[in-house]
Order: structure tokens, then C-alpha cells, then sequence
């Protein structure tokens, strides 16, 4: 069979400019350029390019673009060219398809349809570069319980909390999908910053444990690495039950990924895949969860919070109450946008809701129950800006969790091709001429520099609003209103229309 | 030390004085259904009467829990050393993901026995079901070693849906005929004279632990299963 299908993006190298200093040969792990002798220039193979721009980040004479290909299929809105190239890959392998980083797809972003609120004249704005202002959050159980001893005294008395300087964390991403330089920035950022990181099902690195106070250790399904010492190590533990880019698909790490440290690290032997289905086969009910939730809690001599993190999907609401009802201190929430290091097309592209809506039901369906201060609530799938964190909080979030982002500012080009294992930029990749690219230094300084912009820009719009504390925005639907929605929309979400 | 565990109907009191005793061993009686005993813990030797409840010898990380009765669901789960010993039926989940160290039953397992099993290193972990198995043992086993040795039964002493997922370990299963619906990617065949001199040390102590004659154990075969392959889903994808 005749399988060649035009590449989507071309290399284009402007031949005036180029010196034939060979270094997008080196760099790029594609293999898409290289030196033709006999011609005595630089020649480049299109197809094998994933469009991630190191080559022509690194080009010292700016002599190269990546540009998407005019090549086309007879214009067809039902079938487009993305679907029929899905077909022929399918009828030439037999394979499910995959992909990698969150769902690319046109669906509605409700973040960009939230607009948000400003004080004049009779509320006051604040400047907070003068006056002062908390961006500081406690996540974990808000208890109403009063205890007191024999004589009446009340105790003072509170669930273990995790304290964030800024209500924003890096969400899970494993050794083993990330490099270790990128595990090293995130964890040092997040030191650095007084928020956590978390280290994904893929266990703890031994040097990482020094980051301990700024760690979310996570449980999966697989159990990978989890052991007593584990899950005392972190500030908090993390059940994985969902994750928002593959609702209801487990995590395969292949077993040519698992080899040195990464097979110590899981706790599994080298070469080895590591299988992690979708259901915790002793899960099937929240009373279930509630075992593990406690098992965890035990294990941990109940110092730890304990996060169940669940996928955007239908039902979300009713779980999230059941989870809230399950002893856990804190609900993560993943959206349909989430990214992830490997999943199949279908799931990720077609599976989930977006985060906007759950999280507004979550909040509302809690609240009504009167069970809200049982947990907090992280929500992750996307958060891509300081706004979205400011519209995330007003609708009901405690804190954020974001992942994209934070690759992106480790130098992720979202080329979305992590399942091949060649990341050019030293992130999903475990090849060790390849990882070495990223400075942890400068990954971690970059990694601070953005939340440190993002605190700003919170505390900005925050002193717009009138409002001096991060927690006085919570759940503060008054602050958003929604731009171009259907009333359904704005029913779900909780807040009205622009000019109402 | 000795504890009542009637005097405390929370888990979390009388595994709170479990772990306060700074004795070897701690004597747990009467044990009614107290969850995550032993969870954990490492260096003790906890002896139990009665039923204790689910997760018992959790995340376990050394040391000894004997248990004369039947234990509930997901004993020794992620557990990573030590030794489980029941005495009795043991329900679901048993040795769920458990990476070291040894549980033995002497009656049966419900449902989901071994699953996720993993080895590492040193680390060879064994579960040894005297009596019958559910269905979906060793589920997902990535390794170690599961012993069933159908004492007492009539028929194949495992459930359905043995090793669906297995990709590394072994399961020996002493039986007549083998489960008829084992799945296209474990490999089964009679134990060897050195497959079974390699379970040999843990049969001899599985017996001298429940008074089981070893001889009982020669007069049926066994059967080995082992999974095809490391990576079952190598050829399952196709990068988009
Ligand atoms: S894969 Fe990246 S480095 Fe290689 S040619 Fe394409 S853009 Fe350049
Ligand atoms: S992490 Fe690397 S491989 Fe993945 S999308 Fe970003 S640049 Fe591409």
C-alpha cells in the first residue's frame, strides 16, 4: 500500500541566511534536517518534523520558519483533512491513536466568556502596590467542630492544611513522563514560591525528598512506588481517580521508558510496563474511596491532607459530593482540556466537560448540601493566564492547579509529540543529551518568574475589584458576569449576563 | 501488651494504642471489625483473635500480623515488607499491588487475589492461598510470585478471569485440569522439578505455619503461568 502522507507543517530555510553551521542537525532529535555533502548545504526532511521550534529557536541567523502546509485535501467541512489522515494511519497499523497535551478542539473556552468586575467611585479600588494585600490560602477540612477540654476551655483545633503563598500549583506529571530536570525546576519553583508541586504516579526521586514541605505525593491505581516512606514525605497525598485529558483511561507508562532511575523510582523492574487502569480494582463505591482515603490517613498518622482528584465529567457534581463525603480533605478537579503525556485521540478529544462548568456545579451542588467547608477545591484542564485563576476563585476554587503553563514557561513549544519520547526541549523525555537542555537554574527561575507575574496580576484585578484578600473572592460570583452565553450557560456557571 | 479491641470501637483509638505500645508484641483479642490494624507499621508482631476489618497490614513495611479468624477485604494492600499470616479466609483484594514481603492464608481468597503484584530489586513478594481463589487473580501482576494450593477443593481452586493483564511474575496453581478460560497472553505448563524447587522454602513454611503436611501438598500438580510478555500493550498504538 501506498502510505505517504503530506507532512502538516513545512521547514522552511531561507538559503540567503543560512551558514550551514549544521546546529539545527544536532538539535533536533526528529532528524529532520541534516548536511548534504554533494550539494554542500543544509537540506531538511519535513516529515519527520513536529513542529516544536527548537531549530528555529536555536538558528544563530534566523534563517529557518516552520510553516503549516497550504497542502490540502479537497475542501470538505465534513470530511476534513485531519480525519481522513486519522483513517489511513488507522488502515495501515490497526492502532488506537495517540496523542499527547490537552484536547486542541474548537470547543467553547467559557473562561474567555467571563468578563471581570471593577469598582468605581463608590467602592473603592485598591493599589496594591500601597496598601496591603493576601493572596495566601489554607487548603484542607474548614472543621465548624469546637473542641474543649474538661474545664470548658475550647482547644485550639484544625485539619491538617496545606498553606499556599498564592492559590497555585503544578499539578501531576510523573518521572518518567517528565524528565528529572523538569521534575527539579518544578519542585525548586515550588520551594521557592511557598506553593507544591506534585510528583504524578511515577513515585519520589531520592533528591527530591528535600522538597518534601512543598510536595503533593500521588496514589494511583498502579500504586507505583508508593510505600510507608512515600507517603509520609509530602505535604499532602493525592488519590488519582481521574484525570481531566483520558476520563476513564488508565496511565501506560511503555516499558522502554522504564529503565534506571525511573524503574527505582516506581518501585518496578527495569523494562517493565507500567500499568495503571483506569478503576483502583478495590474502588467501586464511595465508601470504597473512603477506606483508601482512611488507609492513606493512618498510614500518614493523619498529619496529611488527602486529595481525591476526579476528571470533569456528566455526573461531576453528584461525585464530587460523594467524595467531599468520604473523609477527603480536598477535591483536585481536572478538566476535558487537561494535558497529558500520552492519550488515545479519541478519549482526549471527545471525553469529559470543561472545568468552567464543573467547577461552578461542583460548587453550587456543595453548597447547597451544606457540605463546602468539608473540602476545597483545586481545579486543573487548563488555566492558561492570571485571569483564569481570578475567574476560577470567583467561581468557587480554593486554588488552581496548572500544567501546561508551567511547562510552557520550562520552554514546552506545545508541539504535542511527548508520546514519542524526544521532547527537544529537555521535558517529556528521558534521552540524557536531550534532558540536559533543560537548566534546572533557569527552568526553576523561569517557573518562579511567571507565578510571580501571575501573583502580581491576581493582586491587580483583585484591588480593581475592591477586594483585599483572596479569600473574600471565593465563590464571589457577583465579581463575573458572562459575555455571549445562553441562559443554560449562565445558570450552570451561577453568575449573570453582561449589563445585567 | 495486650489490647481488648472491644474497648475500642474506633479504628483509629486502638490503632493509636497499637502504635503507642512500645512493645514487640502487641496482642490484639476479640477483634471486631477495627479497619487498617498493623497499617503501615514495621519492627512488631501483632497477634489478632477475632475478625479484624478491611486494609489490615497495610503499606505493612516489616515485622509480623497473625491473625487466628478470617480477614476482611484488601489485606496487605501496597504492602512493602513483613509477613501476614491468616488463619482463616481472607475476602477481597488480598496483597492489592504489594511489592515485598510474604501474606499467607490458610483457607480462601475472594475476589481479586494479588493483583498489581510487582517485584523490585531484592524485593520478590509472595502470596500463598491454602485453600481456592476467586476470580481475576493476579489481575495486572507485574511480578512476584502467587501460590495456590486448592487444599480441600474438589475443582480448579481459581476463579475467572485468572491473570487477565499479567505481565511478569508467576502463579502456581496446584490443581488437575487448568482454569479454562485463561487469557491468550499467559503461558501455562506443569511446574518443573525446578520451578517447584524454586517455591520449595515458601511451601515449608506455609506448612510448618497452619500444621499443613507437606506430603498432602505432593499428591496433586502443579501448574505454572507466566505472562508472554513485559509489555502487552506495545503494539497497541499509533502516534497521531
Ligand atoms: S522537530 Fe523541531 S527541531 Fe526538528 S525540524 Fe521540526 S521544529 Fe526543527
Ligand atoms: S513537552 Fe516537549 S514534546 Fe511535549 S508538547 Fe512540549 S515541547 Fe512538545
Amino acid at each position: 500500500m501506498i502510505n505517504y502522507l503530506y507532512p502538516d507543517y513545512e521547514i522552511v530555510r531561507d538559503p540567503s541566511k543560512c551558514i550551514a553551521c549544521r546546529v539545527c542537525e544536532r538539535q533536533c532529535a526528529n532528524e529532520a534536517h541534516s548536511f548534504d555533502e554533494e550539494a554542500g548545504c543544509m537540506v531538511a526532511d519535513s516529515s519527520r518534523c513536529v513542529n516544536c521550534h527548537r531549530c528555529v529557536s536555536l538558528c544563530p541567523t534566523r534563517a529557518l520558519k516552520i510553516v503549516k502546509s497550504d497542502h490540502t485535501f479537497k475542501q470538505n467541512a465534513n470530511w476534513t483533512g485531519d480525519r481522513i489522515t486519522e483513517i489511513y494511519k488507522q488502515a495501515s497499523t490497526g492502532g488506537v491513536l495517540l496523542s499527547s497535551m490537552g484536547n486542541p478542539n474548537a470547543f467553547p473556552i467559557y473562561f474567555d466568556k467571563i468578563l471581570i468586575n471593577a469598582s468605581q467611585v463608590t467602592n473603592p479600588s485598591i493599589d496594591p502596590l500601597r496598601e496591603p494585600m493576601e493572596t495566601k490560602t489554607f487548603l484542607g477540612k474548614k472543621t465548624g467542630e469546637i473542641r474543649r477540654d474538661e474545664k470548658g476551655r475550647i482547644l485550639p483545633y484544625t485539619e491538617p492544611q496545606i498553606e499556599l503563598s498564592v492559590p497555585i500549583m503544578f499539578s501531576a506529571m510523573s518521572y518518567g513522563s517528565i524528565s528529572y530536570n523538569a521534575h527539579e525546576s518544578l519542585a525548586r519553583a515550588a520551594q521557592e514560591l511557598g506553593i507544591l508541586y506534585n510528583t504524578g504516579e511515577g513515585g519520589l526521586h531520592e533528591d527530591f525528598r528535600q522538597y518534601g514541605a512543598n510536595t503533593i505525593v500521588q496514589v494511583a491505581s498502579g500504586r507505583f512506588g508508593v510505600y510507608k516512606d512515600y507517603l509520609e514525605a509530602g505535604a499532602a497525598i493525592e488519590i488519582k481517580m481521574g484525570q481531566g485529558a483520558k476520563p476513564g483511561i488508565g496511565g501506560h507508562l511503555p516499558g522502554t521508558k522504564i529503565v534506571g532511575d525511573i524503574s527505582k523510582t516506581r518501585m518496578i523492574p527495569e523494562g517493565s510496563d507500567a500499568i495503571s487502569p483506569a478503576p483502583h480494582h478495590d474502588i467501586y463505591s464511595i465508601e470504597d474511596l473512603r477506606q483508601l482515603v482512611f488507609s492513606l490517613k493512618e498510614a500518614s498518622e493523619y498529619k496529611k491532607p488527602v486529595i481525591v482528584k476526579i476528571a470533569a465529567v456528566h455526573n461531576v457534581a453528584a461525585i464530587a459530593s460523594g467524595v467531599a463525603r468520604s473523609g477527603a480533605d480536598i477535591i483536585a478537579i481536572d478538566g476535558f482540556r487537561g494535558g497529558t503525556g500520552a492519550a488515545p485521540t479519541r478519549i482526549r478529544d471527545n471525553v469529559g466537560i470543561p472545568i468552567e462548568l464543573a467547577l461552578a456545579s461542583v460548587d453550587s451542588r456543595l453548597r447547597e448540601e451544606g457540605i463546602r467547608d468539608n473540602v476545597s477545591i483545586v481545579v486543573g484542564g487548563s488555566i492558561r493566564s492570571s485571569a483564569d485563576v481570578v475567574k476560577a476563585i470567583a467561581l468557587g476554587a480554593d486554588a488552581v492547579y496548572i500544567a501546561t503553563a508551567a511547562l510552557l514557561s520550562l520552554g514546552c513549544h506545545l508541539c504535542r509529540s511527548c508520546q514519542s519520547g524526544k521532547c527537544n526541549w529537555g521535558i517529556a523525555t528521558q534521552r540524557p543529551e536531550l534532558v540536559k537542555r533543560l537548566n534546572p537554574d533557569i527552568g526553576s527561575q523561569r517557573l518562579v518568574n511567571l507565578v510571580t507575574a501571575w501573583k502580581h496580576e491576581i493582586m491587580e484585578m483583585m484591588g480593581g475589584m475592591g477586594i483585599n484578600s483572596i479569600e473574600a473572592l471565593k465563590g464571589n460570583r457577583l465579581m463575573l458576569r458572562g459575555i455571549g452565553l445562553n441562559e443554560k450557560e449562565l445558570e450552570i456557571l451561577g453568575i449573570k449576563h453582561a449589563g445585567e | 501488651m495486650k489490647i481488648h479491641a472491644c474497648d475500642y470501637t474506633d479504628f483509629r483509638e486502638l490503632n493509636q494504642a497499637v502504635g503507642e505500645s512500645a512493645d514487640e508484641t502487641v496482642v490484639i483479642d476479640r477483634c471486631v471489625g477495627q479497619r487498617y490494624i498493623g497499617c503501615g507499621i514495621s519492627g512488631k508482631e501483632i497477634q489478632i483473635t477475632g475478625t479484624p476489618g478491611n486494609a489490615l497490614g497495610a503499606y505493612l513495611d516489616g515485622g509480623t500480623i497473625r491473625l487466628k479468624g478470617n480477614a476482611q477485604d484488601a489485606t496487605g494492600d501496597t504492602m512493602n515488607d513483613g509477613k501476614i499470616l491468616i488463619d482463616g479466609n481472607s475476602g477481597d483484594a488480598a496483597g492489592y499491588a504489594m511489592r515485598g514481603g510474604k501474606i499467607f492464608i490458610r483457607g480462601d481468597a475472594g475476589y481479586r487475589a494479588g493483583i498489581h503484584m510487582k517485584a523490585y530489586e531484592d524485593k520478590i513478594p509472595v502470596l500463598v492461598i491454602g485453600g481456592k481463589a476467586g476470580s481475576f487473580l493476579g489481575e495486572y501482576q507485574a511480578g512476584g510470585v502467587i501460590i495456590v494450593l486448592g487444599l480441600g477443593a474438589e475443582k480448579t481452586p481459581v476463579g475467572n478471569f485468572c491473570g487477565t493483564g499479567m505481565h511478569g511474575g508467576k502463579i502456581f496453581i496446584r490443581c488437575k485440569r487448568l482454569p479454562h478460560d485463561l487469557p491468550p497472553q499467559v503461558k501455562a505448563r506443569r511446574a518443573s522439578a525446578e520451578d517447584l524447587s524454586s517455591i520449595e522454602g515458601i511451601l515449608s513454611e506455609f506448612c510448618k505455619e497452619f500444621s499443613v503436611s507437606k506430603k498432602e501438598l505432593e499428591n496433586e500438580h502443579f501448574y505454572l503461568l507466566t505472562p508472554d510478555s513485559a509489555n502487552p500493550y506495545k503494539q497497541l498504538y499509533v502516534t497521531n
